[in-house]
């Protein structure tokens, strides 16, 4: 037994001190990961002293114990936080390489859009199952009893010449492409029970030229209501409604004394549109009525128990106006550039 | 109908001030609806003068120019344009003599087509001025020559202002008159209304001249083939007047007045036929009373007859053209159009002033059977007033006097089988109960007698006759539009319906609009085309031999058929688009396509309106028209990743439209599964049958794949385009309603790859198929993860690399229970295909 203990307070801060320097030069964390052997592990030399400990005497044994647990704390509390200085730095060093310019973010995908008429058909349609209405439809190579007589057009009478209908060849199979999306109005009448509300969007036909402001296929929404005791004070009411959601609430409509063969009294609907380019101004919208009792006859219902009213308006038109769209090419072309423009909402 | 604003001031009060857009706003308060202004486009100075002397001058090119001294002020004053009272004016035309009066524009004049008029350097001389033509000023077709005023009846003062004189001043203002409004074909009907919008006085033209008593003509009607239980002419008035001068001028107030209403100034005697139907809207005729051959008789055409119109067509009739004739030839097609051998010319003496009224079927079907849509069928189709004929005749007889200098006589005659209208119940509270305006006793009746009705107070009630010249007045809501529409629209009140609560979109409506939007946020594109085909293109993805509706009257001729196909469409579309140098597309549309049913409807058959249809009539009518499903197509032609910053390009495939397709399915709850398939006008190597398996059935709903490259090349586009069409009926029919919930199982997964050799030949899905329904109520999943091809597998194999996850519900799996499971599927394939485990 050795009389002169190893372990001394100078021994170990001499140890310390040597790992201590050791622990602060290495400069990156595979170093230091190198060196945690010889600074805190089996092979170090506080470890080394500690393996001395068996052999010092047992009066000695508590304060050599306690100045060698002293000094590995320090180590170990050194060697961590040397790691986390060098991880940090690391770190940043990494981020830093990592670094994009984000502005040249790659799409993995490009954005597709929906076209603004069938748009602008589902907001309207919207509009309406808000208030209780469903949504009909039928087809639009249609029968002409749908077309015109059920809907108080007279074979001879000239308001039937005032639609340019595509007629199927050959002629007396009385098929035609609609020219209106009324047919349907005809077609709920005859299905559902009453009361009826039903708005009918869809597509229709007239032998028109394409130009700016015309097209041989385009879409309407027209509204139909058949209750009792519904005058064209409600007609008004639900046209205003309507125009302040499509257009805010400042709009407001306007109806003017017009024919239809379907409705009786009948009118022309301007609304007066605040977001105008230009400047808030009357446009025209559509037309509307009260249902002609023949219609209702038509369809089996007593007019002198249930009146009714209906309106249309013209899809292409209210796009035109609400979007600014100035030309009705846009519209029918196809060109992805049109649609892009919306993407999925108007 | 255009209305001169003079002409309109003698019917209607209007204030001096009043434009032609000032007339058309208080007009559509009550319905008719502004169309335009129309004027002579021309301004002055523009003067009457007169020739003084000129001079004959040939030219070198043949022409012979006069020289002319004209007056166009007074000796000594200043002319209107501030300049000499003469002026030297070069002229082409040698109608004229030494002291006609002539129209003079001066320097300042703008004639029609922007023409100003200058003085300038021409012949050799300094023109200062122009004297004009008929044509020149818009007045009429007549270049043959200068206007002489003289020849016109006129002898004004010189210096006189040339825009009064002539009318040339006067703008017309031009409304929409509906259909129902026939009487609105008129200066009567218009100034009505007029005073109707404004609650002035209205001074009814009729009473310009009154009806003489005449007799002695002889005039049968005798209808023997009424078409829709209506004899073709209820009311037949004629007239002599004798000594006509034909030849003279028509006066010019009267050719600006027609011209502004837009007819031509033809002659005086036919000038004052159509002047008097513009101003009462009673169309007339006029016979050259010699050239009839005994009295009239009105009746239907017979089989084979012919007619000469007036235009010098010959016209083989229908018996159902209503027929004006003599004893022995036919006169005209009633209403219709006059025929050429009674037509009055100018040495026309005596004439027969005719003024009837027609059946509006009856001239409805002749206009159109013979493609003579006239001024005077317009007016016979919408309604004519029965009464206004003889007040008509009065006026032409009135007119002709005056300016032809004829003698009305008393041989005439005046048919009248008119059957008068009756009268209208309107119960008190209907206007209120329809329009929701509480209108008074006293309105109600007030309107109505300011339209023409007379109204007779009942008790509940009211009786009322409609005016003669409203025959579209035939029920109370026709009398309620009047009260709405004369009192103003605008006091209807604002009152929201209360409907029943709705159900929302139905199931179909929210399938079609998520189908929509889940291919609009997988970056398609939607489009809307024509439906319109040509056969060609019809029939590229449909056999030769379907049938497609063709349309009678297409807009262009080489697209007459109905789709069979949405993607003819959309390729064209995205040719349209290359062609606009977007070369990466992916465009997708949904809409109806058309496959005929081949059955016809009798017109027998046809329900009529105004009655619900039976059940068997309904039936009848709807299984004539077309099965109309809903397609929705996609095609995609480029780059589906363009290339970018640390990204290659990536093209559109096969892939992608079968991706699209399952995304539509997706978008209903069903899934797809696939079949190698080659349908007409795909590519027949890359293309998948779509089919869904629903309750034990496969339902196919479509294709996807890549198109044929024969097809895609014909069509300028590049030879790698991919493209689905999926029929939606059937989509939808497949679609879940209700989606049941699996219980999510939470205990750890045991995955394992399955990698097997099969011959080239054996379809990937087939295998994938087999290992689902074969490995077990434990295996979750199963995807296809590779497929490798080498000399290692060995010529004509495949190495086939499944990824399968097993899960049990309730425990944690081991190796071994996921390896028996394995095995099984194993030797599931190996017993179907032949699969061998890849060492």
């Amino acid at each position: 037994m050795s009389d002169t203990s190893a372990i001394t307070a100078d021994s170990v801060g001499a140890i310390v001190s040597a790992a201590l320097v050791e622990i602060t030069a290495v400069q990156d964390l595979a170093s230091l990961k190198a060196i945690r052997n010889t600074v805190i592990g089996e092979q170090s030399e506080i470890s080394k002293l500690n393996g001395e400990l068996r052999n010092i005497a047992n009066e000695q044994k508590a304060s050599a114990g306690a100045l060698i647990g002293k000094a590995r704390g320090e180590l170990n509390a050194a060697y961590a936080a040397r790691e986390s200085e060098l991880f940090a730095i690391e770190e940043t060093k990494k981020l830093a390489a990592e670094a994009v310019d984000v502005t040249e973010a790659p799409t993995s995908s490009r954005f597709g859009a929906r076209h603004p008429l069938s748009l602008l058909q589902e907001q309207i349609s919207d509009i309406f199952i808000g208030m209780g209405w469903e949504i009909a439809e039928g087809p639009e190579l249609e029968s002409e009893w749908f077309n015109f007589d059920a809907l108080n057009f007279d074979a001879d009478h000239p308001a039937r010449a005032m639609q340019d209908t595509f007629f199927v060849d050959p002629v007396d199979s009385h098929l035609l492409l609609r020219t209106h999306t009324s047919p349907v109005q005809v077609r709920s009448l005859l299905e559902r029970d009453l009361p009826v509300y039903v708005l009918c969007p869809g597509r229709v036909f007239r032998t028109d030229e394409l130009d700016a402001t015309h097209t041989p296929v385009f879409h309407q929404v027209e509204g139909l209501a058949v209750d009792k005791g519904l005058t064209m004070a409600d007609l008004r009411g639900t046209l205003e409604h309507f125009a302040r959601q499509m257009f805010g609430p400042e709009a407001k409509i306007r109806l003017r004394p017009s024919f239809f063969p379907f409705t009786e009294p009948s009118a022309e609907l301007d609304v007066w549109h605040p977001g105008a380019k230009g400047g808030a101004r009357w446009v025209e919208w559509g037309g509307c009525g009260m249902v002609n009792p023949n219609v209702l006859r038509a369809a089996g219902i007593d007019p002198e128990q249930y009146q009714g009213f209906a309106f249309g308006m013209g899809i292409e038109r209210t796009l035109m106006f609400r979007n600014g769209v100035l030309d009705m090419h846009d519209m029918v072309e196809a060109d992805i550039r049109f649609s892009e423009q919306f993407g999925v909402v108007l | 109908m255009r209305v001169p604003m003079s002409w309109l001031a003698e019917a209607a009060t209007i204030h001096p001030n009043d434009t032609p857009a000032d007339v058309m706003a208080e007009l559509v308060k009550v319905g008719l609806e502004e169309e335009g202004i129309h004027g002579f486009d021309l301004t002055g100075p523009l003067v009457v003068g007169e020739v003084l002397e000129f001079t004959p001058e040939p030219q070198s090119n043949g022409k012979t120019i006069r020289w002319c001294q004209v007056r166009v002020a007074q000796a000594g004053a200043k002319a209107a344009d501030g300049g000499d009272d003469v002026r030297g004016i070069v002229c082409g035309a040698s109608n004229f003599e030494v002291g006609d009066k002539v129209v003079v524009s001066l320097p300042g004049a703008v004639l029609p087509g922007n023409f100003v008029i200058a003085a300038r350097s021409t012949y050799g001389h300094i023109s200062d001025g122009m004297m004009a033509s008929g044509r020149e000023l818009g007045l009429n077709e007549d270049h043959g020559g200068i206007l002489v005023l003289q020849r016109m009846g006129l002898d004004p003062k010189v210096g006189t202002d040339a825009l009064e004189l002539l009318g040339l001043n006067e703008q017309a203002a031009e409304v929409n008159v509906t259909p129902d409004r026939g009487y609105c074909f008129s200066i009567r009907g218009i100034a009505r209304e007029y005073s109707h919008a404004t609650g002035t006085l209205f001074r009814d033209p009729t009473g310009h001249a009154h009806p003489e008593h005449v007799d002695g003509f002889k005039v049968t009607i005798d209808d023997q083939a009424q078409i829709r239980d209506n004899v073709g002419c209820d009311r037949f008035t004629v007239r002599v007047v004798r000594n006509v001068d034909p030849t003279r001028p028509t006066p010019p107030w009267m050719v600006s007045r027609l011209k502004l209403a837009g007819m031509r100034s033809v002659s005086l005697i036919v000038d004052i036929t159509n002047y008097v139907m513009l101003e009462l809207g009673q169309p007339l005729h006029a016979y050259d009373l010699d050239k009839l051959d005994g009295g009239i008789t009105v009746r239907r055409a017979k089989a084979g007859e012919t007619v000469k119109t007036l235009d010098g067509q010959e016209r083989k009739l229908s018996t159902e053209d209503l027929l004006i004739t003599d004893d022995s030839q036919i006169l005209g097609i009633a209403g219709v159009m006059g025929g050429e051998s009674t037509e009055v010319s100018d040495s026309t003496k005596n004439v027969l002033i005719e003024a009837a009224h027609f059946d509006p079927i009856s001239i409805a079907r002749s206009a159109r059977r013979h493609k003579l849509p006239s001024e005077a069928s317009k007016r016979f189709e919408r309604g004519v007033d029965t009464a206004v004929g003889p007040y008509a005749i009065a006026r032409v007889v009135q007119l002709l006097e005056v300016h032809a200098l004829g003698s009305g006589d008393s041989l005439g005659a005046d048919i009248n089988h008119v059957v008068p209208a009756k009268a209208i119940e309107l119960p008190a509270g209907f206007a209120e109960a329809l329009v929701g305006v509480a209108y008074t006793h006293e309105e109600i009746v007030s309107t109505l007698e300011a339209i023409g009705c007379v109204v007779a107070s009942v008790q509940d009630g009211f009786e009322v006759i409609p005016p003669t010249w409203r025959p579209d007045l035939r029920h109370k809501t026709d009398l309620v539009e009047e009260v709405a529409r004369i009192t103003g629209y605008d006091r209807i009140p604002v009152r929201l319906p209360v409907a029943p609560p709705g159900r929302g979109l139905t199931s179909r409506q929210k399938q079609r609009r998520n189908i929509l939007s889940a291919l609009a946020f997988g970056s398609a594109v939607e489009v809307l085309n024509y439906p319109f085909l040509g056969t060609e293109a019809n029939r590229w993805f449909a056999p030769e031999s379907n049938h497609a509706v063709r349309l009678a009257n297409p807009i262009q001729d080489d697209a007459p058929e109905l789709r069979l196909s949405i993607l003819p469409g959309l390729i064209d579309a995205a040719r349209r688009n290359l062609s606009r140098g977007l070369t990466d597309l992916a465009i997708f549309e949904e809409g109806s396509v058309f496959i005929p049913s081949g059955k016809v409807v009798q017109t027998a058959d046809l329900p009529l309106g105004f009655e619900r249809p039976t059940e068997k009539q309904l039936k009848a009518v709807l299984d004539t028209i077309p099965d109309q499903p809903k397609h929705i197509a996609a095609i995609f032609v480029g780059d589906r990743v363009q290339q970018q910053v640390g990204t290659k390009s990536v093209a559109y495939d096969y892939s992608d439209a079968i991706q699209a397709a399952r995304i539509i399915a997706r978008a209903v709850g069903a899934e797809i599964t696939l079949r190698q398939a080659s349908p007409k006008g795909f590519h027949p190597g890359r293309t998948a049958e779509l089919a869904i398996h629903s309750g034990g059935r496969i339902v196919v709903i479509g294709h996807a794949g890549e198109l044929d490259p024969a097809l895609t090349v014909e069509n300028d586009l590049p030879r790698r385009v991919a493209a689905l069409e999926i029929n939606l009926e059937k989509l939808y029919s497949v679609a879940p309603e209700v989606i049941q919930a699996a219980p999510i199982y939470t205990f750890p997964a045991a995955t394992q790859d399955l990698s097997l050799i099969v011959s080239e030949e054996t379809v990937a899905g087939e295998v994938e198929n087999v290992i689902s329904s074969s490995a077990g109520e434990l295996l979750e999943n199963v995807r296809l993860i590779d497929d490798y091809r080498g000399s290692n597998i060995g010529e004509g194999k495949k190495s086939l690399t499944f990824a399968l996850r097993f899960r049990a519900p309730d425990r944690t799996l081991t190796q071994v229970e996921a390896s028996e499971a394995r095995d099984a599927a194993v030797a599931a394939v190996n017993a179907k295909f032949g699969a061998e485990l890849r060492a």
